[in-house]
């Protein structure tokens, strides 16, 4: 059998509860994130930013700000070499601006000097000559034929002709006869919904410490998703070989996809390269939300055929995504995932990707997938109410399950649709009463998970403790989960097992904590690393035992002889191995490098209720359960905190979360305040239920948890309220003012 | 313009310092004492990570000028701890898995450690409320409030 | 920027006078902090009243009570005798911000930022709160509603600044209380809000009435018709109808990004309605009520 195969097993110590390594550190204080870190002679570097969201940049005078006593450097987006064309340039571009400002917030200049004060006065001296360009922030104004056109050469082939050069990406999946499937449906529902971008909210902005010496070698300490990423674009965008750059994780304040690029990292690079110092960035919140990485927005239009006893014959989605002034992937990911939930037999999503005067997109917990599944789960739900039928019932006679070709092409294997969907219809949510001004919302959620490139290094150190080295910055718990697994499979007490996370010259590469990728694929890594340990830790056994290699086996954390042939000795533990390893050949490690694949994708089913103020719109969540599939959960503990964080971010993307913009293109709520995230009072419990479908590409079974939460909850949230007031909610988020206009148009 | 010179107390440690009149506290906590436990999520009072006491009273110190801590008793997350011996609130943060980017955790024990010296029986409802400064985006709230409830239940002998 | 922390009203007035360039008073700071990070301000002088003597008490005063202008919300709110007197003007103090804000932000502070969403304003517009003012030519009374006259601006001249409140006595058989809409259950500023303080009789009759409404225009609207509707009046259906529909007519709201003309104008009188019927029930439960 396959090692990369699940085999059904009795864990020890993989789905305990142990206390995470980093813990103390970060219930002390003690622990160091990205603005903490500090370096003999460190300057303050700060970033100009463009107050309008388009004007082509004629000069950029900087005489002013060199003078002023304390200032060691100051740049612009000349100062760059040239990036060859690709996705590397289009992080460095925004990061800084080329020629143009796109994006109100965008960087153009930037100054490195011995106080904030200077850095202050600096900026202010900087004198940018900005012939102001008409500006497009929404997908309807950007698709427009006559629409200003924001960023030229991006539109890709397949684009179908006839749209207006914003419109940079087609995307199209899906198979069967639509026109047969809808001519089978006792009923179809057309429904086009709208939702804006939303920000991952980290608490922690961006910050960073880098220092470059005269010899070109350079540090860079950051707060990161992906320190290998981040020392791929710094070193494109500055002109140097990877190897040349050693970039450090810190521990990270959130990020949620938001940290998976860099924004200011370059820049304080080539601000310490001039100055001879280090360079401290630090982004401001209102630098965080105009010039970070939000999520896309989007139009979609949705059609599903039902018959009356709840099968879907047909179904059909049209989506238009924008994600600011460069390309991204996201309207692939959008489209792909809107219907995965679904076994159909004529399915088709189509998807547009428009630029907008908008800073550049980046990941927020399984991108693209929210807005698409929101709009599709939100129809479903409506056909639900058309024909009195049970929301789950329907979900569980379409849904997709092993066998079924999904909307976007593979076939699924062992998948926990069907039972998360049976674990919420038995769950006491489900039958509670509702009360005055209540309804009850569901919702299916659905993410792929990503395997990716990974290096893992396991030493095992003389007095028998294990270090496992790797190169995934640790955003929920994940350290715990490698000693965990590390423990496991070598038999040996979770606290024996210490984990960290390394810089990006110890170890190899390793792909950005993303896709929910890291306790599958890092974990993957560690049992392989492991299981090369064990075999040489057999190997030195038997030599100790002048038997064969093959005689010996690993079993209880012990090295044992295979048989009663092969000699009696008694079991050795890898402690009395890892004290003689000096005598036997030396130190004992075990490495595994991968592109992982066999992530196995994770789906969930969300219930809630909602109560509605009928006189104000008010929305109060009431009660609200997460059923999800893990595959097997390590630290169940972990797992339950990504149900619960997903859930809660969904909820205030449903009800409160909103990019707004002004005419003037100006975002008018950069700001916590405005910005309107869940806060403690505003919620109920979260109650969680874990499946476990073993996924069969891992030898634990394990699949990825961290991002299907955040799916379901803008359909469970928007059917809620749709059956609390009587009116189907169509546009996100649904703030008071929205519902209340929708309750009062439901009276008249 | 010249910095002002300032006499406080930090976790019962007499200390002395220099700021510019326009500091904010917590830029002198975390940039000239090197108490970086405090974080600065937002500046502007609305997230909570900044949280100390100042003389008793629970605030947000990127409100508070350095200038105002003249003569004033001011506590941190680095105080919390006795030594090695963590505070019953650190040990259920820490039991109940009531942390995962680890970011807001001062701010929200600071603000918990104050809730509980003048309310040891606080409700659910009551625990909300006093946490809504605190802003946490990766718990979903859940597991902090039953490590607060906790911690209160073994502070009281229960 | 220079700081400054007089020991006496005298010599901050004359400092406020005296300042070349911007100065701005620092009681709780949560306003004015705010502003300094955004850019919006950059004070040259920040006079810090805190050290003066009075500032942070509260004193029985002709049946009411004084309340120093640097007396944080958290321990207005530990004031059983305000609490008792105004609970309306209390809870509305209390709506500003976070514990942490609470334990900082101050009355006169909210007041004198002129925001037309300041919580406590209608609260302290509809108690007939009043202010004492200190400038360098000494001090004067004024109600509390001449003080903002728009967004960000009041009616202090230079060198003048609020040193106190006085919450005055109330009769038998009254009570205030204060509502505000936000789309969260805190930390958010009010979309519109009201304030409303009764007096009844004996029997429930309302003899006098105050309906205050905020951030439904550039400052605090004390809405006559409103009042009028719950004079004589149990505060039946039909007189609470006439009142929300008083004060919804009277709001001038505007479009933002916190919400619609149409849904403020709406609820600001859904919230007057809801206030008034708190208040009675307040005024109802004294001790002293008759039955």
């Amino acid at each position: 059998m396959a090692l990369d195969e699940h085999q059904p097993r009795e864990f020890k110590v993989v789905g305990t509860r142990p206390l995470r390594p980093d813990g103390i550190d970060k219930v002390t204080g003690r622990a160091l994130y990205g603005a903490d870190m500090t370096a003999p002679g460190m300057l303050v570097g700060r970033v100009l930013r463009s107050p309008h969201p388009h004007a082509r940049i004629k000069s950029i005078d900087t005489s002013a700000a060199k003078k002023i006593n304390g200032v060691k450097a100051v740049i612009t987006g000349a100062d760059f070499p040239e990036v060859r064309k690709g996705e590397a340039r289009n992080v460095l571009e925004n990061c800084i601006a080329f020629d143009k400002a796109l994006f109100e917030g965008h960087g153009v200049a930037a100054v490195a000097a011995t106080s904030a004060a200077a850095a202050k006065a600096a900026l202010r001296s900087i004198r940018v000559d900005y012939e102001i360009l008409p500006h497009v922030t929404e997908i309807a104004d950007a698709m427009k034929p006559d629409a200003p056109v924001v960023h030229q050469g991006f539109v890709e082939e397949n684009v179908p002709a006839g749209h207006s050069e914003n419109v940079i990406t087609f995307a199209e999946y899906g198979h069967g006869d639509l026109e047969a499937g809808f001519a089978k449906a006792d009923r179809i529902v057309e429904r086009s919904f709208r939702t804006a971008a939303t920000h991952q909210g980290y608490i922690e902005p961006h910050a960073c410490l880098a220092s470059m010496g005269p010899d070109g070698k350079a540090d860079l300490w950051c707060c990161t998703q992906g320190h290998y990423a981040a020392r791929a674009f710094c070193a494109a965008a500055l002109g140097m070989q990877e190897s040349q750059l050693r970039v450090t994780a810190s521990e990270i304040g959130g990020g949620f996809g938001g940290k998976t690029t860099v924004f200011i990292e370059p820049i304080a690079l080539m601000l310490s390269k001039k100055a001879g110092r280090p360079v401290k960035i630090v982004m401001t919140r209102e630098e965080v939300f105009k010039a970070s990485g939000p999520t896309v927005s989007s139009e979609s239009d949705i059609k599903i055929g039902m018959t009356k006893d709840g099968r879907i014959t047909a179904a059909s989605a049209q989506l238009r995504y924008q994600g600011g002034a460069f390309p991204n992937f996201t309207i692939h990911m959008g489209s792909q995932s809107a219907f995965a939930a679904y076994d159909l037999a004529a399915v088709r999503s189509r998807g547009l990707n428009v630029l907008t005067n908008r800073p550049k997109q980046a990941a927020y917990r399984a991108p693209g997938a929210p807005m698409a599944i929101y709009a599709v789960e939100s129809v479903v739900d409506e056909l639900c109410q058309h024909f009195g039928l049970d929301p789950l019932e329907v979900r569980l006679m379409n849904a997709a399950r092993k066998g079924t070709k999904s909307s976007y092409g593979p076939t699924f294997d062992d998948i926990g649709l069907i039972a998360t969907l049976n674990a919420a219809k038995a769950h006491p949510h489900y039958s509670a009463p509702l009360g005055p001004d209540q309804g009850r919302g569901v919702s299916c959620g659905f993410w792929f998970n990503f395997g990716g490139d990974t290096s893992v290094s396991l030493n095992i150190n003389f007095d028998g403790t294990v270090s496992v080295v790797e190169g995934n910055p640790d955003i929920g718990g994940s350290r715990a989960s490698i000693s965990m697994m590390a423990a496991e499979e070598l038999g040996i007490p979770y606290d024996r097992v210490r984990t960290v996370v390394a810089d990006t010259n110890s170890i190899g590469h390793n792909e950005v904590t993303d896709g929910s990728r890291v306790t599958f694929a890092v974990g993957l890594a560690t049992i392989k690393a492991a299981l090369a340990a064990k075999k040489e830790m057999c190997a030195r056994a038997a030599k100790m035992w002048g038997i064969d290699e093959d005689a010996v086996v690993w079993e209880d954390g012990c090295a044992k002889p295979a048989g009663a042939n092969a000699g009696d000795h008694d079991p050795m533990p890898l402690a009395r191995i890892a004290r003689k390893s000096p005598s036997t050949g030396g130190p004992i490690a075990g490495h595994h490098e991968v592109n992982a694949d066999g992530a196995g994708v994770s789906f969930g089913v969300h219930l809630c209720d909602t109560e509605v103020d009928p006189e104000t719109g008010a929305t109060k969540v009431v009660r609200y359960t997460v059923f999800q599939d893990a595959g097997k959960a390590v630290h169940p503990d972990y797992v339950e905190g990504q149900m619960q964080g997903g859930a809660v971010q969904g909820i205030g993307w449903a009800l409160n979360e909103e990019y707004i913009y002004g005419p003037d293109g100006r975002l008018q709520n950069p700001g916590f305040l405005d910005y309107r995230v869940p806060v403690a009072s505003d919620l109920p419990r979260i109650d969680t239920q874990i499946l476990e479908i073993p996924n069969p590409g891992h030898p634990y079974g394990v699949r990825g948890v961290g991002e299907t939460s955040i799916v379901p909850p803008l359909a469970a949230i928007t059917n809620a309220v749709s059956r609390a007031i009587g009116t189907r909610m169509s546009q996100l988020p649904m703030s008071p003012p929205r519902l209340l206009a929708a309750i009062r148009g439901k009276a008249s | 313009m010249s910095k002002i010179h300032v006499n406080t107390s930090i976790n019962g440690d007499t200390t002395e310092f220099l700021c510019e009149a326009d500091e904010p506290l917590l830029n002198v906590l975390r940039d000239h004492l090197h108490l970086t436990g405090s974080k600065e999520g937002c500046g502007t009072g609305d997230c909570g990570a900044c949280s100390v006491t100042m003389n008793g009273r629970l605030v947000c110190s990127c409100l508070v000028l350095g200038a105002e801590a003249e003569g004033a008793e001011i506590t941190t997350i680095e105080g919390m701890a006795d030594g090695e011996t963590l505070h019953p609130l650190q040990r259920k943060f820490l039991e109940h898995a009531a942390l995962q980017c680890g970011i807001c955790t001062p701010g929200i024990l600071v603000a918990a450690k104050a809730l509980l010296e003048r309310d040891p029986d606080p409700s659910e409802t009551e625990i909300r409320y006093w946490l809504a400064g605190n802003l946490c985006r990766c718990t979903g709230y859940d597991k902090i409030i039953s490590a607060v409830m906790d911690a209160a239940a073994e502070m009281r002998g229960g | 920027m220079q700081y400054a922390a007089p020991k006496s009203t005298a010599e901050a007035a004359r400092m406020l006078a005296d300042a070349k360039g911007v100065a701005r008073v620092l009681a709780g700071g949560t306003d004015l902090l705010v502003q300094m990070k955004s850019g919006l301000i950059e004070p040259d002088l920040v006079v810090d009243i805190k050290a003066i003597d009075g500032m942070r008490t509260i004193t029985q005063e002709a049946g009411g009570y004084r309340i120093g202008a640097a007396v944080s919300g958290a321990e207005l709110g530990e004031h059983a005798g305000v609490r008792a007197l105004w609970p309306g003007v209390v809870e509305a103090l209390e709506l500003v911000g976070s514990t942490q804000i609470q334990g900082r932000c101050t009355l006169a502070g909210n007041l004198c930022n002129a925001s037309p969403a300041a919580d406590s304003v209608p609260a302290m517009v509809a108690a007939e709160a009043t202010v004492r003012v200190i400038g360098p030519d000494g001090a004067r009374d004024c109600p509390v509603q001449a003080i903002p006259t728009g967004p960000g601006k009041t009616s202090l001249a230079r060198g003048e600044f609020v040193a106190s409140i006085h919450l005055p006595a109330r009769p038998a058989h009254a009570s205030d209380a204060y509502l505000r809409f936000i789309p969260r259950t805190e930390m958010d500023i009010a979309v519109c809000s009201a304030g409303v303080s009764l007096v009844l009789d004996r029997n429930g009759t309302c003899q006098t009435a105050r309906v205050a409404l905020g951030a439904v225009a550039a400052t605090v609207l004390l809405v006559k018709d409103a009042a009028a509707a719950l004079v004589g009046t149990k505060l039946d259906n039909a007189a609470l109808d006439a009142l929300a529909s008083a004060a919804s007519a009277a709001a001038t709201p505007i479009d933002d990004k916190r919400g619609t003309v149409a849904f403020r104008k709406e609820v600001a009188g859904v919230l007057a309605r809801r206030a008034a019927v708190i208040a009675q029930q307040r005024a109802g439960s004294e001790k002293g009520a008759d039955t």
